[in-house]
């Protein structure tokens, strides 16, 4: 298998190519490739595949991996089914 | 960073980057966009991602008419090679009220005259549209086919590419701190990189337009305003058009990756530039939106989160130039519609810009409209 082929995130079957296309296209930061090809958008929220991304990016720019900043985790923390929400205090 | 420039253009959302690029495209000279964090990082990359034709008054119509236009073949438009994920998919908006539907019959009379293919449909055709949607105490919809989606990261990226390609140089991680003016005119723009020379700015920074107004001492009616929104996991396509209802004040629409993606207006949102999430939305968003589409109540929320929408006090955006001060130009005050319009708006601030003859009137939008009561209401906003 290519190298590149290997799968980076999971949720949303992003390789290292593409997250390596997006670097090339002056994407440093994890929030940016997120939003230009989804990685790290699925239900996970990139808990695999950000710290991945850091390294591609630190190992394009040369810069610590310390200094990559994190993407911005959202609630929910865990995906949510809609159902649970409803009821309650309306049906007492 | 550069020293001087012809534009200085602030804000990298959708409605900068479609500006910066049809300024080089008209030969405007040297244009830079400055942005404080990332493109698309302010209410471009939060934003619901639709557009829709069906609007009441003539220039939302004919400003999203042109747009979508533009948008359904915008990678050739543009020369670069990016897919902007444009669907028609359409908007069906149901009305409750005999109020709410004589508004929106009123609305489809201005939208077929302005050849906007929206339609009256019954509950019982609008179940042709969404077979699960809930028709109870519907009177019917309103429904144009050919209003749909695109997705505004890639619509910016879109609009950042080709400008690049025109020379326009695009600083992010650059922060505008203030403009110098002197004698009624515009000298210079401080940012946290280092000043740029220009005589003509270009504010298209969203929920933060009347901050930068303010740095040239001009005040714009514009304030910022929360707005909350969430996307559910992917599941096989089963909706097509987006359904907006002002009666429960939400829009839901299926993406084209297969996620649903909701949001609703609260009423007694404060102005701020609050964009933290909260448990009250979920709980708010979920119980309305299981009302009309039932089914949804089986699907998971992967995320939620909030953006400001830069609203104006009439809905209508502000477009040009500030009587108190020469080439200071707003392009903000979208009201939650600026995604879809970016495409025309931009074109229209250009032509302004460097003086060429408008596409179509705008100067009645512009900031003195307020001070002398002219006001554009638009009534069909969520
Ligand atoms: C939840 C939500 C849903 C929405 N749904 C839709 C929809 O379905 N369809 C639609 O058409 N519209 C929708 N909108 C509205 C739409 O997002 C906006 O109208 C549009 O994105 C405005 O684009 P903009 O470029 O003017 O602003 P922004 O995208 O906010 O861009 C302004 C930029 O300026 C930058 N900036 C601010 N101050 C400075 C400074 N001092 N120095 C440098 N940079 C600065 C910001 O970082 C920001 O990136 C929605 C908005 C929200 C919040």
């Amino acid at each position: 298998m290519e190298q590149n082929d290997i799968t980076i995130c999971r949720c949303e079957d992003i390789t290292l190519g593409e997250i390596r296309e997006q670097i090339a296209l002056g994407k440093h930061t994890i929030e940016e490739i997120k939003r230009a090809c989804r990685a790290g958008m699925g239900p996970c929220q990139g808990r695999t595949c950000a710290p991945l991304i850091a390294n591609e990016i630190a190992k394009a720019t040369g810069k610590p991996i310390s200094e990559i900043p994190l993407a911005k985790f959202r609630p929910s923390t865990l995906p949510i089914k809609m159902a649970s929400l409803l009821g309650g205090e309306k049906h007492d | 960073m550069i020293k001087s420039a012809d534009v200085v253009v602030i804000g990298g959302g959708v409605v900068g980057c479609s500006t910066a690029y049809n300024l080089a495209k008209l030969g405007a000279g040297k244009v830079v966009v400055l942005e404080k964090n990332y493109l698309a990082s302010g209410s471009t990359g939060r934003c619901g991602a639709g557009m829709r034709m069906q609007w009441g008054t003539e220039t939302n119509c004919l400003l999203s008419r042109e747009s979508v236009k533009m948008l359904s073949h915008l990678p050739e438009l543009l020369n670069v090679d990016v897919d902007i994920e444009f669907t028609q998919n359409g908007y069906l908006m149901p009305a409750y009220s005999e109020k709410m539907a004589e508004q929106f019959k009123q609305n489809l009379v201005l939208q077929n005259s302005l050849a906007i293919p929206a339609k009256w449909v019954t509950p019982e055709e609008s179940l042709e549209i969404v077979p699960f949607l809930n028709t109870k105490g519907m009177l019917g919809a309103t429904y144009c086919a050919e209003d749909g989606h695109c997705n505004p990261f890639k619509v910016t990226e879109a609009y950042a590419q080709a400008a690049k390609k025109l020379q326009v140089e695009i600083y992010t991680n650059t922060q505008v701190l203030g403009i110098v003016t002197e004698n009624g005119k515009i000298v210079s723009v401080r940012t946290n990189q280092g000043d740029i020379q220009t005589d003509t700015v270009v504010n298209a920074a969203g929920g933060y337009a009347k901050e930068v107004g303010r740095m040239v001492g001009v005040e714009l009616p514009i304030f910022p305003e929360r707005h909350e929104i969430l996307v559910t996991e992917p599941v096989e396509p089963t909706m097509g058009p987006m359904v907006m209802s002002f009666y429960h004040n939400l829009y839901c629409q299926q993406s084209p990756h297969g996620s649903f993606i909701m949001g609703i207006g609260h009423p007694n949102e404060p102005e701020g530039y609050d964009i933290n999430s909260s448990w009250q939305f979920l709980r708010d968003m979920v119980e309305r939106v299981v009302e009309i589409l039932p089914p949804l109540a089986g699907l998971n929320i992967v995320r939620q989160w909030a953006g400001l929408y830069d609203m104006c006090p009439d809905r209508t955006p502000i477009l040009g130039n500030s009587p108190q001060l020469q080439r200071f130009y707003t392009a903000a005050g979208f009201s939650g519609h600026g995604f879809m319009i970016s495409p025309i708006t931009g074109q229209l601030m250009a032509e302004m810009i460097v003086g060429k003859p408008t596409a179509f009137p705008i100067q009645m939008f512009d900031a003195g409209r307020f001070e002398r009561g002219e006001l554009f209401v638009e009534p069909s906003v969520v």
